[in-house]
């Protein structure tokens, strides 16, 4: 190949590579820690994410009352919404995933209540009350002691019975 | 009908109880002979013997054309069907209606819709797009500043985890193709590749899933494993050509060519880089599957190989013996459906089924069969194959692994999810057609 060539070749590839460059617009804008905080829920399952706060079982029972008994029904026993206690030993293809009976990870409770419940009004709680709502309902299930405290170091500890028994369907895929 | 006759005389039976080889549908007069119709009976003897007038509107002005026009009037009954009309607490659905619809390509109105918190009101112009995570630089986008960035167009389905799952239940639900298997819906959708986006904002290489989460009610979330994200994941902003509708995540949702519907996170307000998946309600609950031994599936993600027929299906009753067209649906989240086959008689005898142009990865395949209905009794079934060198599975075949119902629920309910099996439909000699399990 003659050195022309090469060059013509060199100089093609640079335009190439400035086009490639030049396909995005650039247009994300910087973001700060402090402003996606209003945004940044996500509960992992080793508790990575748990906000600062606590609550009791006898606090969630209050709010409970107040806030979730409507559609859940008293203590947890289900009404037009799900129940959220009991349940049969194990769910099957007639239904009766609990969380006792299903749910692997405690952490999955306080995150979705505090991003989606109560259903008319999310986000409404507190994060004490998310976590005095989520000790209510471990302790209705025998999870944890009715005087336990759950805060973002005891969650993660909680044992989920049913937690083990998962089978990753396509681990190729992740 | 002399026609038709002519074009019939030459086809060749390739299975049994009247199934005619596929290459009978390269003649025109045959197509037209034998398509089923939902609406009219479409006898051609009974057209020629009335007599011809002009229409009222042939000799009036017609009406103002509309700035967005809709359906005629007359196609009233193409509708979804919706499963909380007074959006009580609880999830919402809207199901396609199959056996009304041809081709491909789902009209953006009849698109599968389903929501977890009703549908939002999203003001575009107030939403946000931010990356953040295990990203070099958290960024936040409006939707502007999206629509300027190089964009993609592909067709592809999306389908629920759920659909199909009343085919769990012990013994056959009576419903039809709409109740059975409408929430899954194809469409051209055009948008920013994430991978594009993802260069801007930098991965950190411990980045193993994002975490995509939605600005309705619920923030649903669902964790994608980063291969997606690198491979094919679009942040989407066009349906059709037209934006998003709201029922499909008005004005961006995530689009994962072949994976379960519910990771499509619509409402797409946030993506998260992280090393572990969230274990969200969604992913660690509701779309997690139970075994018959008590185990559980979690992360299944792919549509797996699917078809079924949707023209002759329960409500379509064919009016008398003679030439039909069958025809429906085939997909797989795997990539390109290469074969369909149909049978006529329960799956003693397959014939190959003709696949409409284009055959496209990952979308709705449409299947035509050439079928001469002598009359009698027989069970329709479709069976497809992806690229992947995957098969449908027979329903007995899917039931051995994943267990059924102990008694029948309700068509709503979902007692699994990812049913891929064969569909039966019955005919029987009045020409009406029942779900059976064959």
């Amino acid at each position: 190949m003659s050195t022309r060539k090469l060059l013509l070749g060199a100089a093609s590839f640079l335009l190439v590579a400035a086009a490639a460059r030049a396909e995005s617009p650039e247009l994300g804008k910087s973001i700060s820690p402090t402003e996606l905080a209003p945004w940044d829920i996500h509960i992992m399952p080793d508790g990575t994410g748990l906000p600062p706060g606590s609550g009791t079982f006898a606090q969630g029972k209050a709010i409970y009352a107040q806030k979730c008994a409507l559609c859940h029904g008293e203590n947890g026993t289900g009404g037009q919404s799900a129940a959220l206690v009991g349940g049969p030993p194990r769910a099957s293809l007639d239904g009766g995933k609990t969380i006792p009976n299903y749910w692997p990870y405690a952490t999955t409770v306080f995150d979705f209540i505090r991003r989606a419940m109560p259903y008319t009004q999310p986000k409404s709680l507190t994060d004490n009350e998310v976590y005095a709502v989520t000790a209510y309902i471990l302790a209705l299930n025998k999870l944890i002691g009715e005087n336990d405290v759950i805060d973002a170091q005891t969650l993660p500890t909680v044992q989920m019975p049913n937690r083990d028994n998962f089978i990753i369907r396509f681990p190729d895929r992740i | 009908m002399s026609i038709s006759k002519r074009h019939n005389d030459s086809l060749q039976p390739v299975a049994g109880n009247g199934l005619l080889d596929r290459r009978a549908l390269l003649g025109r007069g045959v197509v037209f002979a034998g398509a089923v119709s939902a609406g009219s009976a479409g006898s051609m003897i009974g057209a020629a013997a009335e007599p011809l007038v002009d229409g009222p509107w042939s000799n009036e002005v017609g009406a103002v054309i509309p700035p967005y026009q809709v359906a005629s009037r007359f196609e009233k009954h193409v509708v979804r069907t919706v499963d909380n009309p007074d959006n009580v607490p609880r999830n919402s659905r809207a199901r396609t209606p199959h056996h009304l619809l041809q081709g491909i390509i789902t009209p953006n109105g009849l698109h599968f819709t389903i929501c977890h918190g009703g549908v939002p009101d999203i003001d575009p112009e107030k939403h946000r797009l931010v990356i953040h995570g295990l990203v070099k630089r958290p960024l936040v986008f409006t939707l502007d500043a999206l629509a300027r960035y190089p964009m993609v167009s592909r067709i592809g389905f999306v389908e629920c985890g759920g659909n199909s799952a009343p085919l769990f239940s012990n013994e056959p639900i009576q419903a039809n193709v709409q109740a059975l298997h409408g929430l899954a819906s194809c469409s051209e959708w055009t948008g920013v590749l994430l991978s594009t986006l993802l260069e801007e904002t930098g991965i950190d290489p411990k980045a193993k899933w994002f975490i995509a989460e939605g600005a309705d009610s619920p923030r649903l979330h669902r964790s994608v494993p980063m291969k997606k994200a690198m491979d094919d994941a679009m942040v989407a902003l066009y349906q059709n050509g037209e934006r998003i509708q709201p029922g499909q995540g008005y004005p961006m949702r995530l689009w994962l060519p072949g994976y379960e519907g519910n990771m499509n996170v619509k409402y797409l307000r946030r993506i998260t880089l992280t090393e572990q998946p969230a274990m969200s309600y969604y992913e660690s609950r509701t779309y997690s599957q139970v075994l018959p031994d008590g185990k559980a599936y979690r992360f299944y993600f792919l549509q797996e190989v699917k078809s079924f027929i949707a023209n002759p299906s329960p409500g379509l009753t064919l009016k008398e013996p003679g030439y039909y067209e069958i025809s429906g649906v085939a997909y797989s989240g795997t990539g390109r459906v290469t074969r369909v086959m149909v049978s006529a008689d329960g799956g003693k005898s397959w014939g190959d089924a003709a696949l409409q142009e284009p055959v496209l990865p990952r979308a709705f395949t449409r299947f035509r069969m050439p079928w001469r209905w002598n009359g009698g009794p027989a069970v329709l079934q479709s069976r497809a194959w992806d690229e992947g060198g995957n098969m449908q599975p027979t329903r007995a075949e899917i039931i051995a692994h994943r267990g059924q119902t102990s008694k029948p629920p309700s068509v709503l309910a979902f007692p699994s999810q990812h049913f891929n099996g064969i569909t039966s439909w019955a005919v029987d000699t009045k020409g009406e057609v029942k779900h059976v399990y064959a």
